[in-house]
């Protein structure tokens, strides 16, 4: 029988799918909720107030755009008012400068801005909207609040290159800190993966070049660094572990243990507003699925390192090997290792042959902008 | 890094204790949470602006008076440093 579980210590709550932006690797569901069926600031409230109940900590407030929720001033005031501590994912695009001071006004502990480049041209690119030059303004407006800032860089081929102005952009800046995380390839990230995933060249190039900076900068800004699961040696330990750590409710109430959980097929999710947080995260099937070890197979069942990693990431198992329950694909122990080299060979041997003689046709990809797929906008 | 003994640490922009009902004490940051207890809530409780490191150093001497008062001095330097690596502490230089 699975383990009783420890108590979430973070609670995702995704507000809304709607977005201004369209980015190519939006890590939300290929199928989006719609406006009409999300929670009530009631519902939210009270959502608040049971994950405090249950040992949350910290409340991630992200979306779609988090926003272009009217009622958000109230959502934080509600999540404060019960102790947790409020993070904004945000791209920064409905906002002004009135609407800054009122969110810091309203309690918000930590503004974390999502950039899509260093450069206004690719960011277009890979969005689908012109938003750049408005995220700098917002990075003047926060310097006069006293408040956490963290610059999320999304990294992927065709702008890991900009890493250093990237860097300058965030010294430039009052964030204390500064995330690069490359894409992993979930829902619209899986559909554009040929055109994002980097070689293996300039993994090796940024992961130098960061190394170097989080030296430099201890104490000052601190430099995370997520490198793509696809060059890993081992997987990540996704969400700290299945139904460990995290708990995700979705725009209409629906409670998942991670972003992609709904394409696993047959697991059901509760919705919050039949089921408190305690009686999902205690007893719903699709938070006991993975938990613990009864489920795992070989290698893992018997590897030294399933109590650090949990077996990876179960929606990945299933991208890659068709089973949720299969050691993660990215594994170097997984039997199913060589369907994620054979995606590596294709990208860097294709990168390669730009270079080779004549009479090796270039890939027509690279040369032109990728046919991207990009997200929409739900009504 | 080392840490200045006359500057006066106090917590960084959203870096906040939770509230003193809610147990355990713990030092909510972003992306983190550090569970506080004994010396270490003693510590962070005078990270407000006003205390130096030495007085810090001293008060908690004085609270831990059988532990040897090196040793004490050695792992709040130590503990003082974690902090600011993780961005959780600043630091008002001596004499401002």
């Amino acid at each position: 029988m699975n383990e009783m579980p420890s108590n979430p210590l973070a609670l995702i709550a995704e507000l809304t799918h709607r977005c201004p932006l369209h980015c190519v690797y939006c890590s939300n569901p290929l199928e989006l909720q719609d406006r009409n069926t999300e929670l009530s600031f009631e519902d939210w409230s009270r959502v608040f107030q049971e994950a405090a109940a249950l040992g949350v900590l910290q409340a991630d407030f992200t979306g779609g755009e988090p926003l272009t929720r009217p009622d958000i001033l109230d959502l934080i005031r509600a999540a404060r008012a019960v102790g947790l501590y409020v993070n904004l994912i945000t791209s920064g695009l409905p906002l002004d400068e009135s609407r800054l001071d009122a969110l810091v006004q309203a309690g918000l502990d930590h503004f974390q801005l999502s950039f899509q480049g260093a450069r206004e041209e690719i960011a277009q690119e890979i969005s689908g909207t012109k938003a750049h030059s408005q995220k700098l303004r917002v990075l003047e407006w926060l310097k006069r609040h006293r408040l956490a800032v963290t610059l999320n860089f999304v990294i992927h081929r065709r702008n890991i290159e900009q890493l250093p102005e990237m860097l300058a952009l965030a010294e430039s800046s009052s964030a204390s800190r500064v995330e690069f995380a490359n894409v992993q390839y979930y829902g619209w990230a899986f559909a554009n993966r040929d055109s994002l995933l980097p070689t293996r060249e300039q993994l090796t190039q940024s992961i130098d070049f960061l190394k170097k900076a989080q030296e430099r900068l201890a104490g000052k800004i601190k430099v995370e660094y997520v490198v793509p699961d696809y060059y890993a040696k081992y997987p990540k330990p996704c969400m700290g572990g299945w139904g460990r750590k995290l708990m995700l409710i979705t725009p209409n109430g629906d409670a998942l243990p991670c972003h992609a959980a709904r394409i696993i097929p047959g697991l059901t999710f509760e919705n919050v507003k039949n089921h408190s947080l305690r009686e999902i995260w205690e007893c719903s099937d699709a938070f006991q699925k993975f938990r613990g070890e009864a489920w795992m197979q070989e290698p893992c069942k018997t590897c030294d390192r399933r109590a650090l990693d949990f077996g990876g990431c179960r929606c990945q198992a299933f991208l890659l090997a068709s089973d949720a329950a299969a050691t993660d694909p990215v594994c170097s122990l997984a039997p199913q290792r060589s369907k994620v080299d054979a995606i590596l060979n294709e990208i860097n041997f294709a990168e390669a042959g730009t270079a080779a003689p004549s009479t090796a046709p270039i890939p027509a990809q690279h040369l032109t902008k990728p046919a991207w797929l990009y997200r929409p906008n739900p009504s | 890094m080392s840490v200045d003994l006359d500057s006066r640490p106090r917590l960084a922009p959203g870096c906040r204790m939770n509230e003193k009902t809610q147990q355990p004490r713990t030092l909510l940051m972003p992306e983190r949470a550090l569970r506080l207890n004994g010396p270490s809530l003693e510590i962070v409780e005078r990270c407000d602006g006003k205390h130096t490191v030495r007085q810090i150093v001293a008060e908690l001497q004085q609270l831990y008076s059988k532990a040897e008062p090196t040793k004490v001095e050695q792992d709040i330097l130590g503990y003082l440093a974690l902090l600011q690596k993780e961005r959780a502490l600043d630091f008002e230089p001596a004499g401002t």
